[in-house]
Protein backbone atom coordinates (compact mmCIF):
# COMPACT_ATOMS: atom_id res chain seq x y z
CA UNK A 1 0.00 0.00 0.00
CA UNK A 2 2.52 2.27 0.61
CA UNK A 3 4.94 1.84 -2.35
CA UNK A 4 1.76 2.52 -4.40
CA UNK A 5 1.29 5.49 -2.70
CA UNK A 6 4.70 6.48 -3.32
CA UNK A 7 4.42 5.94 -6.63
CA UNK A 8 1.45 7.63 -7.72
CA UNK A 9 2.97 9.98 -5.81
CA UNK A 10 6.09 9.86 -7.97
CA UNK A 11 3.61 10.29 -11.18
CA UNK A 12 2.45 13.02 -10.24
CA UNK A 13 5.51 15.35 -9.85
CA UNK A 14 6.41 13.84 -13.41
CA UNK A 15 3.17 14.82 -14.58
CA UNK A 16 3.47 18.33 -12.77
CA UNK A 17 7.21 18.80 -14.69
CA UNK A 18 6.03 17.54 -17.93
CA UNK A 19 2.73 20.30 -17.57
CA UNK A 20 5.43 23.12 -16.05
CA UNK A 21 7.70 22.07 -19.34
CA UNK A 22 4.46 21.92 -21.67
CA UNK A 23 3.65 25.31 -20.65
CA UNK A 24 7.19 26.74 -21.63
CA UNK A 25 7.01 24.87 -24.95
CA UNK A 26 3.50 26.04 -26.37
CA UNK A 27 2.75 29.16 -24.17
CA UNK A 28 4.64 31.43 -27.06
CA UNK A 29 2.05 29.92 -30.04
CA UNK A 30 -0.48 30.32 -27.59
CA UNK A 31 0.26 33.70 -26.94
CA UNK A 32 1.08 34.25 -30.70
CA UNK A 33 -2.84 32.80 -31.47
CA UNK A 34 -4.09 35.07 -28.74
CA UNK A 35 -2.34 38.53 -30.02
CA UNK A 36 -2.92 37.72 -33.56
CA UNK A 37 -6.80 38.33 -32.84
CA UNK A 38 -6.53 41.28 -30.40
CA UNK A 39 -6.74 45.08 -31.15
CA UNK A 40 -3.66 46.88 -31.71
CA UNK A 41 -4.88 48.59 -27.81
CA UNK A 42 -5.61 45.32 -26.10
CA UNK A 43 -2.08 43.77 -26.84
CA UNK A 44 -0.50 46.86 -25.00
CA UNK A 45 -2.66 46.64 -21.77
CA UNK A 46 -1.04 46.11 -18.52
CA UNK A 47 -2.03 43.80 -16.83
CA UNK A 48 -2.45 41.63 -20.29
CA UNK A 49 -6.43 40.50 -20.86
CA UNK A 50 -5.95 37.03 -22.08
CA UNK A 51 -8.85 36.94 -24.65
CA UNK A 52 -9.72 39.85 -27.22
CA UNK A 53 -13.56 41.35 -26.50
CA UNK A 54 -14.00 40.71 -30.14
CA UNK A 55 -11.45 38.30 -32.12
CA UNK A 56 -10.06 40.77 -34.62
CA UNK A 57 -10.17 38.20 -37.67
CA UNK A 58 -9.28 41.58 -39.85
CA UNK A 59 -5.91 41.92 -38.79
CA UNK A 60 -5.27 38.27 -40.96
CA UNK A 61 -6.33 40.45 -43.84
CA UNK A 62 -4.69 43.46 -42.91
CA UNK A 63 -1.48 41.92 -42.86
CA UNK A 64 -2.19 40.76 -46.55
CA UNK A 65 -2.92 44.06 -47.22
CA UNK A 66 0.13 45.35 -45.96
CA UNK A 67 2.45 42.32 -47.90
CA UNK A 68 1.61 40.10 -50.45
CA UNK A 69 1.21 36.94 -48.77
CA UNK A 70 0.08 35.28 -51.66
CA UNK A 71 3.59 35.52 -53.36
CA UNK A 72 5.31 34.53 -50.44
CA UNK A 73 3.08 31.37 -50.06
CA UNK A 74 3.74 30.46 -53.81
CA UNK A 75 7.17 31.18 -53.48
CA UNK A 76 8.31 29.22 -50.80
CA UNK A 77 5.65 26.49 -51.34
CA UNK A 78 6.97 25.98 -55.23
CA UNK A 79 10.62 26.43 -54.15
CA UNK A 80 9.86 23.74 -51.02
CA UNK A 81 8.51 21.33 -53.13
CA UNK A 82 10.75 21.53 -56.64
CA UNK A 83 14.01 21.34 -53.87
CA UNK A 84 12.58 18.28 -52.26
CA UNK A 85 11.32 17.08 -55.13
CA UNK A 86 14.86 17.44 -57.50
CA UNK A 87 17.09 16.21 -54.12
CA UNK A 88 15.25 13.30 -53.99
CA UNK A 89 15.44 12.42 -57.85
CA UNK A 90 19.02 13.18 -57.79
CA UNK A 91 20.45 12.38 -54.47
CA UNK A 92 18.89 8.61 -54.89
CA UNK A 93 20.41 8.70 -58.07
CA UNK A 94 24.04 9.16 -57.09
CA UNK A 95 23.04 7.28 -53.91
CA UNK A 96 22.45 4.08 -56.05
CA UNK A 97 25.44 4.49 -57.92
CA UNK A 98 27.47 5.03 -55.20
CA UNK A 99 26.31 1.85 -53.33
CA UNK A 100 25.97 -0.47 -55.65
CA UNK A 101 27.69 -0.25 -58.95
CA UNK A 102 31.38 -0.44 -59.32
CA UNK A 103 33.66 2.11 -61.27
CA UNK A 104 36.95 3.28 -61.29
CA UNK A 105 37.04 6.52 -58.71
CA UNK A 106 34.04 5.67 -57.06
CA UNK A 107 35.75 6.25 -53.60
CA UNK A 108 37.89 8.98 -54.43
CA UNK A 109 34.51 10.37 -55.58
CA UNK A 110 32.80 9.75 -53.01
CA UNK A 111 34.67 11.15 -50.43
CA UNK A 112 35.04 14.30 -52.80
CA UNK A 113 31.26 14.23 -51.73
CA UNK A 114 31.45 13.63 -48.30
CA UNK A 115 33.76 16.24 -47.62
CA UNK A 116 31.57 19.09 -48.81
CA UNK A 117 29.38 17.94 -45.31
CA UNK A 118 32.28 19.53 -43.70
CA UNK A 119 31.88 22.87 -44.93
CA UNK A 120 29.64 25.43 -43.12
CA UNK A 121 27.02 27.22 -46.04
CA UNK A 122 28.40 30.52 -45.26
CA UNK A 123 31.27 29.48 -47.36
CA UNK A 124 29.35 28.63 -50.46
CA UNK A 125 27.09 31.81 -50.08
CA UNK A 126 29.29 34.37 -51.57
CA UNK A 127 30.66 32.69 -54.74
CA UNK A 128 26.84 31.37 -55.26
CA UNK A 129 25.68 35.19 -54.73
CA UNK A 130 27.67 35.63 -57.87
CA UNK A 131 26.50 32.72 -59.77
CA UNK A 132 22.92 34.04 -59.45
CA UNK A 133 23.77 37.31 -60.07
CA UNK A 134 25.90 36.26 -63.17
CA UNK A 135 23.03 34.19 -64.67
CA UNK A 136 20.45 37.47 -64.07
CA UNK A 137 18.38 34.57 -61.43
CA UNK A 138 18.62 37.37 -58.60
CA UNK A 139 15.01 37.66 -57.39
CA UNK A 140 13.34 34.37 -58.87
CA UNK A 141 12.43 31.27 -58.06
CA UNK A 142 15.31 29.48 -59.73
CA UNK A 143 17.98 31.19 -57.12
CA UNK A 144 15.74 29.70 -54.31
CA UNK A 145 15.23 26.37 -55.75
CA UNK A 146 18.85 25.42 -57.95
CA UNK A 147 22.08 25.97 -55.88
CA UNK A 148 20.13 23.51 -53.06
CA UNK A 149 19.26 20.57 -55.71
CA UNK A 150 22.63 18.56 -55.16
CA UNK A 151 22.94 17.27 -51.56
CA UNK A 152 26.00 16.00 -49.88
CA UNK A 153 23.87 14.60 -47.10
CA UNK A 154 20.77 13.15 -49.43
CA UNK A 155 23.59 11.58 -51.24
CA UNK A 156 24.88 10.30 -48.04
CA UNK A 157 21.65 9.42 -46.39
CA UNK A 158 20.25 7.33 -49.03
CA UNK A 159 23.72 5.56 -49.46
CA UNK A 160 23.22 3.91 -46.04
CA UNK A 161 19.70 2.41 -47.50
CA UNK A 162 20.62 1.56 -50.75
CA UNK A 163 24.01 -0.23 -48.91
CA UNK A 164 21.68 -2.95 -46.99
CA UNK A 165 19.82 -3.70 -49.66
CA UNK A 166 21.14 -7.63 -50.47
CA UNK A 167 23.00 -8.15 -53.56
CA UNK A 168 21.10 -11.45 -54.96
CA UNK A 169 17.83 -8.67 -55.66
CA UNK A 170 20.30 -7.06 -58.45
CA UNK A 171 21.98 -10.18 -59.32
CA UNK A 172 18.44 -11.97 -60.42
CA UNK A 173 17.51 -8.53 -62.26
CA UNK A 174 20.68 -8.86 -64.42
CA UNK A 175 20.25 -11.94 -65.25
CA UNK A 176 17.02 -10.37 -66.63
CA UNK A 177 18.84 -8.16 -68.56
CA UNK A 178 17.85 -5.34 -66.76
CA UNK A 179 20.67 -2.21 -66.96
CA UNK A 180 21.31 -0.17 -63.58
CA UNK A 181 18.80 2.43 -64.19
CA UNK A 182 16.04 -0.39 -64.16
CA UNK A 183 16.80 -2.05 -61.53
CA UNK A 184 17.24 1.57 -59.64
CA UNK A 185 13.96 2.51 -60.54
CA UNK A 186 12.03 -0.74 -60.40
CA UNK A 187 13.85 -2.68 -57.81
CA UNK A 188 15.48 -0.72 -55.68
CA UNK A 189 13.94 2.94 -55.21
CA UNK A 190 10.69 0.93 -53.27
CA UNK A 191 13.24 -0.58 -50.90
CA UNK A 192 14.45 3.00 -49.63
CA UNK A 193 10.80 4.37 -49.76
CA UNK A 194 11.82 5.00 -45.76
CA UNK A 195 14.91 7.04 -46.74
CA UNK A 196 13.11 8.86 -49.09
CA UNK A 197 10.79 9.96 -46.58
CA UNK A 198 13.11 11.32 -44.34
CA UNK A 199 14.91 13.09 -47.04
CA UNK A 200 11.81 14.64 -48.30
CA UNK A 201 10.91 15.99 -44.71
CA UNK A 202 14.26 17.26 -43.55
CA UNK A 203 14.85 18.99 -47.34
CA UNK A 204 10.80 20.30 -47.13
CA UNK A 205 11.90 21.45 -43.36
CA UNK A 206 14.98 23.30 -44.27
CA UNK A 207 13.61 24.92 -47.38
CA UNK A 208 10.69 25.90 -45.96
CA UNK A 209 12.40 27.54 -42.91
CA UNK A 210 15.40 28.95 -44.29
CA UNK A 211 16.10 32.58 -43.81
CA UNK A 212 19.84 33.61 -44.87
CA UNK A 213 19.88 32.21 -48.53
CA UNK A 214 16.54 33.70 -49.67
CA UNK A 215 17.63 36.97 -48.05
CA UNK A 216 20.55 37.54 -50.01
CA UNK A 217 19.36 36.49 -53.82
CA UNK A 218 15.63 37.59 -53.47
CA UNK A 219 14.56 40.81 -52.03
CA UNK A 220 11.71 42.00 -53.81
CA UNK A 221 8.49 41.68 -52.11
CA UNK A 222 6.88 38.59 -55.06
CA UNK A 223 10.12 36.69 -55.23
CA UNK A 224 10.56 36.74 -51.24
CA UNK A 225 9.74 33.16 -49.17
CA UNK A 226 7.43 33.56 -46.42
CA UNK A 227 10.43 33.61 -44.14
CA UNK A 228 11.98 36.98 -45.85
CA UNK A 229 8.76 38.33 -45.77
CA UNK A 230 8.43 37.97 -42.48
CA UNK A 231 11.58 39.87 -41.88
CA UNK A 232 10.19 43.11 -44.32
CA UNK A 233 7.01 43.13 -42.18
CA UNK A 234 9.20 43.39 -38.98
CA UNK A 235 11.24 46.39 -41.06
CA UNK A 236 7.66 47.95 -42.07
CA UNK A 237 5.60 47.67 -38.79
CA UNK A 238 7.90 47.56 -35.99
CA UNK A 239 4.46 47.79 -32.91
CA UNK A 240 1.74 46.86 -34.18
CA UNK A 241 2.56 43.70 -32.94
CA UNK A 242 -1.43 42.07 -33.60
CA UNK A 243 -0.46 41.92 -36.92
CA UNK A 244 2.93 41.64 -36.84
CA UNK A 245 1.57 37.91 -34.86
CA UNK A 246 -1.05 36.87 -37.80
CA UNK A 247 1.81 37.48 -40.26
CA UNK A 248 4.26 34.99 -37.96
CA UNK A 249 0.73 32.23 -37.57
CA UNK A 250 0.36 32.51 -41.59
CA UNK A 251 4.17 31.94 -41.95
CA UNK A 252 3.97 28.50 -40.04
CA UNK A 253 0.60 26.81 -39.81
CA UNK A 254 1.33 24.99 -42.62
CA UNK A 255 3.91 23.11 -41.92
CA UNK A 256 2.97 22.84 -38.26
CA UNK A 257 -0.27 20.79 -40.03
CA UNK A 258 1.94 18.51 -42.69
CA UNK A 259 3.68 17.98 -38.51
CA UNK A 260 0.56 16.91 -37.18
CA UNK A 261 -0.63 14.77 -40.35
CA UNK A 262 3.15 13.12 -40.75
CA UNK A 263 4.16 12.97 -36.67
CA UNK A 264 5.63 9.87 -37.20
CA UNK A 265 7.87 10.80 -40.55
CA UNK A 266 9.13 13.98 -38.73
CA UNK A 267 9.96 12.15 -35.85
CA UNK A 268 12.17 9.50 -37.42
CA UNK A 269 13.69 12.21 -39.91
CA UNK A 270 14.79 14.04 -37.32
CA UNK A 271 15.87 10.42 -35.41
CA UNK A 272 18.06 9.66 -38.53
CA UNK A 273 19.55 12.96 -39.25
CA UNK A 274 20.04 14.62 -36.27
CA UNK A 275 19.34 17.80 -37.17
CA UNK A 276 16.76 20.60 -38.50
CA UNK A 277 19.94 22.69 -39.42
CA UNK B 1 25.17 -11.07 -73.03
CA UNK B 2 25.80 -12.96 -69.89
CA UNK B 3 27.97 -15.95 -71.18
CA UNK B 4 30.84 -15.13 -69.60
CA UNK B 5 29.37 -15.10 -66.54
CA UNK B 6 28.18 -18.49 -66.61
CA UNK B 7 31.33 -19.83 -68.84
CA UNK B 8 33.19 -18.97 -65.78
CA UNK B 9 33.50 -21.69 -63.00
CA UNK B 10 34.52 -24.24 -66.33
CA UNK B 11 37.61 -22.45 -67.07
CA UNK B 12 40.93 -22.70 -65.77
CA UNK B 13 41.70 -20.26 -63.19
CA UNK B 14 42.60 -17.29 -65.14
CA UNK B 15 46.05 -14.48 -64.28
CA UNK B 16 45.05 -11.31 -62.45
CA UNK B 17 46.07 -9.58 -66.08
CA UNK B 18 44.03 -12.23 -68.33
CA UNK B 19 41.44 -11.12 -65.37
CA UNK B 20 41.70 -7.51 -65.76
CA UNK B 21 41.79 -7.35 -69.33
CA UNK B 22 38.53 -9.85 -69.53
CA UNK B 23 36.91 -7.52 -67.37
CA UNK B 24 37.74 -4.14 -69.52
CA UNK B 25 35.97 -5.69 -72.54
CA UNK B 26 33.42 -7.04 -70.67
CA UNK B 27 30.21 -5.30 -71.70
CA UNK B 28 28.65 -5.41 -68.75
CA UNK B 29 31.50 -3.80 -66.74
CA UNK B 30 31.74 -1.25 -69.08
CA UNK B 31 27.97 -0.90 -69.04
CA UNK B 32 27.83 -0.59 -65.35
CA UNK B 33 30.79 2.24 -65.85
CA UNK B 34 28.50 3.95 -68.12
CA UNK B 35 25.66 3.77 -65.41
CA UNK B 36 27.97 4.34 -62.76
CA UNK B 37 28.91 7.91 -64.11
CA UNK B 38 25.77 9.34 -65.68
CA UNK B 39 24.35 8.24 -62.37
CA UNK B 40 26.14 10.15 -60.08
CA UNK B 41 26.82 13.15 -62.91
CA UNK B 42 24.09 15.17 -61.88
CA UNK B 43 24.73 15.60 -58.15
CA UNK B 44 28.20 15.49 -58.43
CA UNK B 45 28.77 18.44 -60.93
CA UNK B 46 26.24 20.13 -59.10
CA UNK B 47 27.95 19.93 -55.94
CA UNK B 48 31.35 20.97 -57.87
CA UNK B 49 29.34 24.11 -59.22
CA UNK B 50 27.95 25.40 -55.96
CA UNK B 51 29.75 23.61 -53.03
CA UNK B 52 32.87 22.46 -53.69
CA UNK B 53 34.48 24.88 -56.58
CA UNK B 54 33.44 28.21 -54.04
CA UNK B 55 35.14 27.17 -51.31
CA UNK B 56 38.41 27.88 -53.45
CA UNK B 57 36.53 31.13 -54.87
CA UNK B 58 36.16 32.31 -50.90
CA UNK B 59 39.64 31.27 -50.28
CA UNK B 60 40.19 33.68 -52.82
CA UNK B 61 38.02 36.35 -52.32
CA UNK B 62 39.56 36.91 -48.52
CA UNK B 63 42.43 37.52 -50.06
CA UNK B 64 40.47 40.88 -52.16
CA UNK B 65 39.43 44.15 -51.77
CA UNK B 66 35.98 45.01 -53.06
CA UNK B 67 34.81 48.16 -55.54
CA UNK B 68 31.16 49.76 -55.48
CA UNK B 69 30.70 47.52 -58.42
CA UNK B 70 32.14 44.08 -58.02
CA UNK B 71 35.52 44.22 -59.01
CA UNK B 72 37.92 43.47 -56.91
CA UNK B 73 41.54 43.24 -56.24
CA UNK B 74 44.46 41.15 -54.54
CA UNK B 75 45.31 42.81 -51.23
CA UNK B 76 47.15 39.60 -49.68
CA UNK B 77 46.46 39.12 -46.31
CA UNK B 78 45.04 42.82 -45.60
CA UNK B 79 41.26 41.26 -44.57
CA UNK B 80 43.09 38.97 -42.14
CA UNK B 81 45.50 41.22 -40.35
CA UNK B 82 42.38 43.90 -40.07
CA UNK B 83 40.05 40.94 -38.98
CA UNK B 84 42.81 40.05 -36.08
CA UNK B 85 42.83 43.62 -35.14
CA UNK B 86 39.09 44.21 -35.13
CA UNK B 87 37.51 44.52 -32.03
CA UNK B 88 34.07 43.86 -33.60
CA UNK B 89 35.33 40.66 -35.01
CA UNK B 90 36.52 39.46 -31.90
CA UNK B 91 33.49 40.59 -30.17
CA UNK B 92 31.11 38.38 -32.60
CA UNK B 93 33.38 35.70 -31.67
CA UNK B 94 33.24 36.19 -28.07
CA UNK B 95 29.33 36.23 -28.47
CA UNK B 96 29.21 33.10 -30.50
CA UNK B 97 31.31 31.36 -28.05
CA UNK B 98 28.83 32.44 -25.08
CA UNK B 99 25.90 31.43 -26.97
CA UNK B 100 26.75 28.02 -28.05
CA UNK B 101 28.77 26.99 -24.56
CA UNK B 102 25.65 28.11 -22.47
CA UNK B 103 22.62 26.75 -25.36
CA UNK B 104 24.13 23.57 -25.95
CA UNK B 105 24.51 22.11 -21.98
CA UNK B 106 21.09 23.71 -21.52
CA UNK B 107 19.31 22.10 -24.38
CA UNK B 108 20.82 18.78 -23.96
CA UNK B 109 20.70 18.64 -20.22
CA UNK B 110 16.41 19.74 -20.35
CA UNK B 111 16.36 17.34 -23.41
CA UNK B 112 17.53 13.81 -21.65
CA UNK B 113 15.16 15.44 -18.61
CA UNK B 114 12.63 15.25 -21.12
CA UNK B 115 13.47 12.22 -22.71
CA UNK B 116 14.10 10.22 -19.79
CA UNK B 117 10.51 11.23 -18.54
CA UNK B 118 8.63 10.36 -21.68
CA UNK B 119 9.97 7.06 -22.04
CA UNK B 120 7.72 5.84 -19.35
CA UNK B 121 4.30 4.44 -19.56
CA UNK B 122 2.58 7.11 -18.82
CA UNK B 123 -0.92 9.13 -19.98
CA UNK B 124 -0.62 11.75 -22.53
CA UNK B 125 3.13 10.62 -23.56
CA UNK B 126 1.88 11.24 -27.29
CA UNK B 127 0.73 14.32 -26.56
CA UNK B 128 3.75 15.52 -24.65
CA UNK B 129 6.24 14.09 -27.02
CA UNK B 130 3.91 16.34 -29.92
CA UNK B 131 4.00 19.44 -28.04
CA UNK B 132 7.56 19.38 -27.12
CA UNK B 133 8.39 19.16 -30.48
CA UNK B 134 6.58 21.72 -32.39
CA UNK B 135 9.54 24.41 -31.85
CA UNK B 136 11.30 22.04 -34.18
CA UNK B 137 9.11 22.42 -36.97
CA UNK B 138 8.60 26.23 -36.48
CA UNK B 139 10.04 28.66 -38.95
CA UNK B 140 12.88 30.28 -36.87
CA UNK B 141 11.88 33.75 -38.11
CA UNK B 142 8.07 33.40 -36.95
CA UNK B 143 9.53 32.25 -33.56
CA UNK B 144 12.45 35.21 -32.86
CA UNK B 145 9.56 37.26 -33.83
CA UNK B 146 7.23 35.57 -31.25
CA UNK B 147 9.74 35.69 -28.43
CA UNK B 148 10.73 39.79 -29.39
CA UNK B 149 6.86 40.34 -28.73
CA UNK B 150 7.04 38.12 -25.63
CA UNK B 151 10.39 39.92 -24.32
CA UNK B 152 9.07 43.41 -24.70
CA UNK B 153 9.99 45.52 -22.21
CA UNK B 154 6.67 47.38 -21.78
CA UNK B 155 3.60 44.76 -22.84
CA UNK B 156 5.68 41.76 -22.72
CA UNK B 157 4.01 38.68 -21.01
CA UNK B 158 7.55 37.32 -19.75
CA UNK B 159 8.00 41.02 -17.65
CA UNK B 160 4.28 40.84 -16.44
CA UNK B 161 4.62 36.99 -15.25
CA UNK B 162 8.02 38.48 -13.30
CA UNK B 163 6.30 41.23 -12.01
CA UNK B 164 3.48 38.96 -10.72
CA UNK B 165 5.58 37.01 -8.82
CA UNK B 166 7.70 40.09 -7.50
CA UNK B 167 10.87 40.28 -9.84
CA UNK B 168 11.50 43.23 -12.04
CA UNK B 169 12.14 41.99 -15.47
CA UNK B 170 15.06 43.47 -16.94
CA UNK B 171 14.84 44.72 -20.76
CA UNK B 172 15.50 41.67 -22.21
CA UNK B 173 16.12 42.85 -26.13
CA UNK B 174 17.79 46.05 -25.00
CA UNK B 175 19.97 45.44 -22.02
CA UNK B 176 23.58 44.78 -23.62
CA UNK B 177 24.19 42.26 -20.66
CA UNK B 178 21.12 40.21 -20.95
CA UNK B 179 20.19 39.95 -24.90
CA UNK B 180 22.87 37.38 -25.71
CA UNK B 181 21.19 35.29 -22.94
CA UNK B 182 17.53 36.13 -24.66
CA UNK B 183 19.20 34.62 -27.28
CA UNK B 184 19.92 31.17 -25.70
CA UNK B 185 16.33 30.89 -24.05
CA UNK B 186 15.10 30.94 -27.61
CA UNK B 187 17.75 28.77 -29.01
CA UNK B 188 17.25 26.33 -25.76
CA UNK B 189 13.59 26.13 -26.46
CA UNK B 190 13.57 25.57 -29.94
CA UNK B 191 16.04 23.07 -29.49
CA UNK B 192 14.94 20.41 -26.98
CA UNK B 193 12.34 18.73 -29.05
CA UNK B 194 14.78 18.15 -31.47
CA UNK B 195 16.89 16.28 -29.37
CA UNK B 196 14.65 15.22 -27.25
CA UNK B 197 13.54 12.71 -29.98
CA UNK B 198 16.86 11.87 -30.75
CA UNK B 199 17.60 10.99 -27.03
CA UNK B 200 14.11 8.89 -27.16
CA UNK B 201 15.46 6.31 -29.85
CA UNK B 202 18.85 6.53 -27.83
CA UNK B 203 16.84 5.51 -24.53
CA UNK B 204 15.15 3.02 -26.47
CA UNK B 205 18.30 1.39 -27.60
CA UNK B 206 19.68 0.24 -24.14
CA UNK B 207 18.40 -2.86 -23.29
CA UNK B 208 15.86 -3.34 -20.32
CA UNK B 209 17.70 -6.57 -19.44
CA UNK B 210 20.38 -3.82 -17.53
CA UNK B 211 17.64 -2.56 -15.61
CA UNK B 212 16.46 -6.21 -14.80
CA UNK B 213 19.92 -6.84 -13.17
CA UNK B 214 19.92 -3.49 -11.55
CA UNK B 215 16.70 -4.07 -9.94
CA UNK B 216 17.87 -7.11 -8.26
CA UNK B 217 20.58 -5.04 -6.90
CA UNK B 218 17.68 -2.83 -5.45
CA UNK B 219 18.46 0.21 -6.96
CA UNK B 220 16.70 2.71 -7.63
CA UNK B 221 15.56 5.00 -10.56
CA UNK B 222 18.12 7.82 -9.99
CA UNK B 223 20.62 5.33 -9.91
CA UNK B 224 19.66 3.55 -12.41
CA UNK B 225 19.48 7.07 -14.12
CA UNK B 226 22.97 7.93 -12.82
CA UNK B 227 24.97 4.35 -13.66
CA UNK B 228 23.14 2.66 -16.77
CA UNK B 229 21.01 5.26 -18.37
CA UNK B 230 23.62 7.87 -18.67
CA UNK B 231 26.43 6.29 -19.29
CA UNK B 232 24.65 4.33 -22.11
CA UNK B 233 23.44 7.46 -23.65
CA UNK B 234 26.47 8.82 -23.96
CA UNK B 235 27.55 8.16 -27.63
CA UNK B 236 24.04 9.84 -28.42
CA UNK B 237 25.12 12.65 -26.49
CA UNK B 238 28.21 12.77 -28.26
CA UNK B 239 26.12 12.83 -31.39
CA UNK B 240 23.84 15.37 -30.34
CA UNK B 241 26.80 17.66 -29.31
CA UNK B 242 28.51 17.48 -32.70
CA UNK B 243 25.52 18.01 -34.85
CA UNK B 244 24.38 21.23 -32.25
CA UNK B 245 27.98 22.76 -32.08
CA UNK B 246 28.18 22.77 -35.97
CA UNK B 247 24.57 24.36 -36.10
CA UNK B 248 24.69 26.64 -32.98
CA UNK B 249 28.08 28.11 -34.41
CA UNK B 250 26.29 29.28 -37.57
CA UNK B 251 23.63 31.14 -35.53
CA UNK B 252 21.94 34.03 -37.55
CA UNK B 253 18.15 34.17 -37.92
CA UNK B 254 17.46 34.72 -33.77
CA UNK B 255 19.93 37.91 -34.64
CA UNK B 256 19.02 38.81 -37.69
CA UNK B 257 15.17 38.33 -36.26
CA UNK B 258 15.21 39.25 -32.27
CA UNK B 259 17.82 42.05 -32.02
CA UNK B 260 17.82 43.29 -35.62
CA UNK B 261 20.83 45.29 -37.72
CA UNK B 262 19.74 48.37 -36.10
CA UNK B 263 19.57 47.19 -32.22
CA UNK B 264 21.24 48.98 -29.94
CA UNK B 265 22.72 46.15 -28.38
CA UNK B 266 24.23 44.22 -32.46
CA UNK B 267 27.59 44.50 -30.98
CA UNK B 268 26.72 42.62 -28.05
CA UNK B 269 24.96 39.62 -29.76
CA UNK B 270 25.58 39.56 -33.43
CA UNK B 271 27.15 36.42 -34.18
CA UNK B 272 29.69 35.41 -36.21
CA UNK B 273 27.67 34.41 -39.44
CA UNK B 274 25.96 37.75 -38.75
CA UNK B 275 29.03 39.30 -39.13
CA UNK B 276 29.51 37.76 -42.44
CA UNK B 277 26.52 38.64 -44.03
CA UNK B 278 26.44 42.66 -42.80
CA UNK B 279 29.90 43.01 -44.42
CA UNK B 280 29.15 40.54 -47.39
CA UNK B 281 25.79 42.38 -48.00
CA UNK B 282 25.11 45.10 -46.01
CA UNK B 283 28.25 46.94 -46.27
CA UNK B 284 29.55 45.19 -49.44
CA UNK B 285 32.95 44.40 -47.70
CA UNK B 286 33.09 41.22 -49.64
CA UNK B 287 36.43 40.32 -49.40
CA UNK B 288 36.56 41.21 -45.73
CA UNK B 289 33.02 39.02 -45.44
CA UNK B 290 35.03 36.01 -47.18
CA UNK B 291 37.93 36.22 -44.87
CA UNK B 292 35.52 35.84 -41.68
CA UNK B 293 33.44 32.82 -43.70
CA UNK B 294 37.31 31.44 -43.90
CA UNK B 295 37.69 31.55 -40.23
CA UNK B 296 34.52 30.13 -39.17
CA UNK B 297 35.13 27.00 -41.15
CA UNK B 298 38.05 26.52 -39.60
CA UNK B 299 36.55 26.82 -36.06
CA UNK B 300 34.35 24.58 -37.09
CA UNK B 301 36.77 22.08 -38.07
CA UNK B 302 38.83 22.56 -35.27
CA UNK B 303 35.93 22.17 -32.75
CA UNK B 304 34.48 18.91 -34.55
CA UNK B 305 38.67 17.02 -34.65
CA UNK B 306 38.71 17.78 -31.13
CA UNK B 307 35.70 16.70 -29.81
CA UNK B 308 36.81 13.66 -32.28
CA UNK B 309 39.22 13.13 -30.46
CA UNK B 310 37.46 13.56 -26.71
CA UNK B 311 35.12 11.45 -27.45
CA UNK B 312 37.43 8.08 -26.33
CA UNK B 313 37.88 10.20 -23.07
CA UNK B 314 33.61 10.24 -22.18
CA UNK B 315 31.56 7.90 -24.63
CA UNK B 316 30.96 4.55 -23.57
CA UNK B 317 30.12 2.15 -26.49
CA UNK B 318 29.36 -1.34 -25.99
Amino acid sequence: MNAKTARSAQKLVVHAVLIIGAMFMVGPFIWMLLTSVKTFGESTLVPPVIFPAKFQWHNYKDVTAVLPFVHFYWNTVISSVAKTLGQLLLCSLAAYSFARIEFPGRNVIFIIVLSVLMVPSQIHILPQYMIMKSLGWLNSLQALIVPGLFSAFGTFLLRQFFMTLPKELEEAAKLDGCNHFQIYYRIMLPMVVPGLIALSIITMLWAWNDLLWPLVVNNSPEKMPLSVGLASLQGQNLTNYPVIMAGAVLAIWPMLLLFLLLQRYFVEGITLTGTKG
Amino acid sequence: MNSTELDLPRQPVLDERKQAKKRRFNPRTRGDYFWGYLMIAPTVLGLLVFSIWPVFQTLYFSFTSWGSFGNYEWTGTDNYKAMFADPMFWMALRNTFIYTCVTIPCAIALSIVAAVLLNQKIRGVTLYRTLYFLPVVTMPSAVAMVWKWLYNADYGLINYLLGAIGIKGPSWLTDPDIALYSMVIVAVWAAIGNNMVIFLSGLQGIPVSYYEAAAIDGAGSFKNFIFITLPLLTPTIFFVTIISLIGAFQVFDLVFMMIGPNSIVIEQTQSVVFLFYKNAFMLNNKGYAAAIAMVLFVIILLVTIVQMKLQKKWVHYS
